[in-house]
């Protein structure tokens, strides 16, 4: 085993903001009003805020200087992070300086359309390179990530059973327990009910199980492929087939598109409608938890429904339109604009050629992770044997390791804070393995990263069957000590404001 | 790969590659896609451009499109409708902008502690200006933030039907109509409108009385309404969506409740409103984030889609971190027997209104309220004074306010054009969107327009008019 870097994450033991500063000290002034001075108060008594609003007083290096420390006190992609299912890489500098320009950070939506056509023109651009790669013939991205563009599926769904006078029968969604669980939640918050198929033991869902469940009463199919486990089910097509058969529409939930770029079209295969990320696959930061996007594609027949405005080329001009059977909105105005230029100028620099590549990597890198991670004893996979050679990801368990010592992934993932590894992926929800967890190598690390991150995790696991407390209590480098997490869903202790730990818990 | 690495790709220098295809014991990746039926293939259908491996050349490409495009910092800009321009201050963009945060996955609450740290002060001081104790962290945006609020308060008490406002701005109730869903499925709920009294700009308590009948599940309101117009009897509507069993959800504008008291020291049930005020730049439309607080009582809580974070203690004596509560009931923990559905969201933004709030302090929002209200109706009272044009409301509005240029015999489409011609972005043409409406643009002033920029904006409607 090669040497493990000695890490130490900065620890400032940061105050809370309200803890600093003093009373009367100012960060940034705001102007004061050019109007002629009012001898009547703007509102009635009976509407005035009576007291000033409890927040902290601090001059203007004290918030710089305690906001700093957070980040500093913040892992994110600056180790390694094999974060599985949401495909981490790079996030090129230029295209977040290129977003503050004027011409796009301070445009405002209610502009007339003929007034930002650069911005505009790029979102079109970019509408017709994800046609390209998808098959489909038209995008929103409205949706404000992955899990919205689901809830746009379900949404055009309930437009284009209605538009058939269909809807009161088709009242049911079909998904699998591999599907990302935004799916199945999607679809019930747009008033479907679902049915959830069973992994079988190749891996993927049958034919026979989903024509058990389909029928007149089927509105749509919603599924990923490859699954989170790098298992490609090949018979998705007479999936569609039978779910078109019986007049429900198929979303692909590209979430795992990017093992598969350049190979694989969605509308092609025969989708009706498909989703990807821009803000994982095609290069844009993640941003702990967005500003994301979810492009949804559709075919021509779903087009129609799509939400407004969109962006269309008519003659050289660039306008916005709603088209005639439209859903109308899941969100106000286009999306997050600045993350669909970053995921234009990320696709512009890969070219097909460089797409490509990157999904020949991810398959690649993965496969020699597995190599080596198979090699640890106490590492297991799903489904051995089965579906090889994975996709760009492969579900492990640490389940071997956790009956030898006691130990659990989580256990295993705090550790591995200690050397700078972000903590990894188990699993979404149902768990098929114990202990899961996810690596997914994409395109952006290096053979030395992918080979630093199995060092790790194999000396952690070695500490653990030397100490077990050692790896029990961690992480020991990290910015905080283990959280005590008992009293995170009890009324009684929960505080997710600063107001409400200082009224439950008097000592402060 | 073709000739040299690509910069965003490690392993696509030659050597790096062969050395995983040695140990993975194959001569190309290509090998790796056996699991892939050679039917499904659609490699041959893609037509092909090539990469821009140079940066300075991507770069030139992306600002040769942008050059030369018109925005709020181009020109002076009346343009509100829900999405306003306010100052951002230097630093929400330096601390946004580190790579620790702005690449920050989901870790731990220990590795990504101050990320937690940091969205935990978000609602904190959000809560603090609102005067509520449990805030979710962010949704898509406003509009979601009313959805979403309307269901949990339908699913708080079994009721179908949400009243709001006749004069609710398009954008969002289009975003209401959507989640509040098809009466054919499961969970829909009914959007009854309440009319608004044309001679106040304000929502009319009798028409309310009338429309909250004991099938309703929440009534939303806001303050400052669609309009402009802050809600003079909001204390007596929450009363009356009381009476009847209702929740009483209630859109603010953060920046207002600088100066304005929180509906929720009226009995407010469930704020909403925009973080897009807080620090986060206009975007194109991609500056869109909402929240939703309640109280701190568990019905509430167990009732949100979002995330959250709770402070907590942590194993060494005396220290906190931040880790996620009540993950069971969202889509991650439950999939479909969860709170809607939860995924990726604008947390960036959460960490950017941090550092807003943290800046501005409880004098600055004061002040900051007392600047805007001061400019708008200042601007409000000239532009009232131009022969043909009138201003509704101008005494009850915060910062936006309906204009009316109908006397003048042009459209505002043809005035905006004109005005754009003359170096500004004139306001939200509000013709077709209500009744009494047409020949009525919807303007919107806060503390970055000054005194220069309004007589600028005068001399050009002048002219404009008089043409």
């Amino acid at each position: 085993m090669s040497t493990i870097r000695r890490y130490h994450a900065a620890a400032w033991d940061e105050a809370i903001v309200f803890e600093l500063g003093a009373p009367g000290r100012r960060g940034v002034v705001p102007p004061a009003s050019w109007a002629p001075p009012s001898t009547e108060p703007s509102f009635a008594p009976g509407l005035r805020r009576e007291s000033p609003p409890a927040l902290p007083e601090l001059a203007e290096y004290e918030v710089r200087r305690h906001y700093t420390h957070l980040a500093q006190q913040t892992l994110g992609m600056m180790g390694v992070s094999l974060f599985g299912t949401c495909t981490m890489k790079h996030n090129p500098t230029v295209n977040e300086q290129v977003g503050a320009r004027h011409e796009i950070a301070e445009v405002h939506p209610r502009q007339d359309p003929s007034t930002y056509q650069g911005v505009l023109g790029i979102v079109h651009s970019f509408e017709a390179e994800l046609c390209n790669l998808s098959g489909m013939s038209a995008f929103s991205f409205q949706p404000g990530g992955g899990a919205d563009a689901a809830y746009l599926h379900a949404v055009i769904t309930r437009a284009y059973h209605a538009s058939r006078g269909e809807l009161a029968q088709r009242t049911q969604v079909v998904t699998t327990a591999q599907a990302h669980p935004c799916n199945p939640a999607a679809a019930v918050s747009a008033g479907f009910e679902v049915i959830t198929l069973p992994i079988e033991e190749g891996g993927y869902p049958s034919v026979a199980a989903l024509k058990a469940v389909i029928g007149p009463k089927t509105a749509a199919l919603m599924l990923n492929n490859p699954d989170d486990m790098g298992i490609y089910n090949p018979h998705i097509t007479e999936f569609i087939d039978a779910v078109h058969d019986v007049g429900g529409l198929a979303f692909y939930d590209n979430a795992n598109f990017n093992g598969v770029m350049t190979r694989l079209r969605a509308r092609e295969l025969g989708f009706d409608a498909c989703m990807f990320m821009l803000h994982k696959t095609f290069g844009a930061p993640k941003g702990g938890n967005g500003p994301s996007v979810g492009a949804y594609g559709c075919s021509e027949e779903l087009a129609r429904f799509l939400p407004g405005p969109r962006v269309v080329k008519n003659g050289e001009a660039y306008e916005l339109v709603e088209p005639d059977g439209s859903v109308g909105r899941v969100r106000e105005f286009l999306g997050n604009v600045p993350q669909v230029i970053k995921a234009y100028s990320w696709t512009r620099a890969m070219g097909t050629e460089g797409l490509r590549t990157a999904a020949d990597i991810s398959v690649l890198a993965n496969n020699y992770m597995e190599k080596r991670l198979m090699a640890i004893r106490g590492v297991s996979m799903s489904l051995p044997g089965k579906a090889l050679p994975r996709l760009e990801m492969t579900r492990y368990s640490l389940e071997e390791y956790r009956v030898e010592t006691g130990l659990t992934g989580g256990d295993v993932q705090n550790r591995m804070t200690d050397f700078g590894i972000d903590a990894f992926w188990m699993s979404h929800e149902p768990w098929i393995v114990p202990e899961p967890f996810t690596p997914e190598a994409g395109e952006m690390w290096s053979k030395e990263d992918l080979d630093e991150w199995i060092d790790v995790l194999e000396h952690v696991l070695e500490e653990g069957r030397r100490d077990p407390e050692l790896v029990r209590t961690s992480p020991h480098n990290q910015a905080v000590a283990q959280i005590d997490g008992s009293g995170l869903n009890d009324p009684e202790t929960w505080a997710v404001t600063w107001a409400a730990y200082r009224r439950k818990h008097a000592q402060v | 790969m073709t000739g040299s690495a690509h910069p965003y790709m490690a392993n696509s220098a030659a050597g790096s590659m062969q050395a995983l295809l040695d140990v993975v014991g194959v001569s190309s990746a290509e090998e790796l896609f056996a699991q892939i039926p050679a039917a499904h293939r659609g490699d041959s259908n893609i037509v092909p451009s090539a990469g821009i491996r140079s940066e300075q050349q991507l770069r030139r490409m992306l600002e040769d499109r942008l050059r030369g495009g018109i925005s709020t910092e181009s020109h002076v800009s009346f343009l509100g409708g829900g999405y306003w321009k306010h100052y951002v201050p230097a630093l929400c963009d330096e601390i946004a902008s580190r790579p620790e945060i702005s690449t920050s996955v989901w870790g731990t609450p220990s590795s990504d502690h101050g990320r937690n740290q940091a969205w935990f002060e978000f609602a904190s001081q959000l809560g603090a200006l609102l005067d509520l104790e449990f805030v979710g962290l962010p949704v898509y945006s406003w509009g979601c933030a009313v959805g979403h609020a309307v269901r949990m308060a339908a699913r708080m008490n079994g009721r179908s039907v949400v009243v709001v406002p006749s004069n609710l701005d398009r954008e969002r109730r289009l975003v209401v109509d959507t989640y509040c869903g098809y009466s054919e499925l499961n969970g829909a709920v009914t959007v009854r409108e309440v009319a608004v009294d044309a001679a106040t700009g304000m929502i009319s308590l009798d028409a309310l009385a009338a429309a909250v009948t004991d099938e309703v599940a929440a009534v939303y309101i806001e303050t400052p309404n669609s309009w402009g117009v802050v809600e003079a009897d909001i204390a007596r509507m929450i009363e009356l969506t009381h009476d009847s069993g209702a929740q009483a959800i209630v859109g603010v504008d953060p920046i207002a409740l600088g100066s304005l008291a929180s509906p929720a020291d009226f009995g407010a049930d469930i704020l909403v409103g925009s973080i897009q005020p807080l620090g986060i730049h206009l975007n194109a439309g991609g500056g869109v984030g909402g929240f939703i607080a309640t109280r701190d009582e568990e019905v509430y809580a167990r009732q949100f889609p979002t995330l959250q974070v709770s402070i907590a203690p942590t194993t060494r004596e005396g220290e906190h971190a931040f880790g996620l509560t009540l993950f069971a009931q969202s889509s991650y923990g439950s999939r479909e027997l969860g709170n809607d559905w939860t995924g990726n969201s604008v947390y960036l933004w959460a960490v950017r209104a941090a550092v807003y709030l943290a800046l501005l302090g409880p004098q600055g929002m004061h002040e900051l309220a007392d600047t805007v209200v001061a400019n708008a109706r200042r601007t409000a009272e000239l532009i009232d004074e131009l022969d043909g044009v009138s201003v509704r409301y101008r005494d009850s509005i915060f910062k936006e306010f309906i204009v009316d240029f109908s006397a003048t015999g042009k459209s505002v489409e043809q005035i905006n054009a004109g005005l754009l011609a003359r170096g500004v972005l004139g306001g939200h043409d509000l013709t077709g969107s209500h009744d009494g409406l047409d020949g009525c643009a919807l303007y919107c002033v806060t503390e970055v327009i000054s005194e220069d920029d309004v007589h600028h904006l005068l001399g050009a409607l002048a002219e404009v008019i008089a043409a």
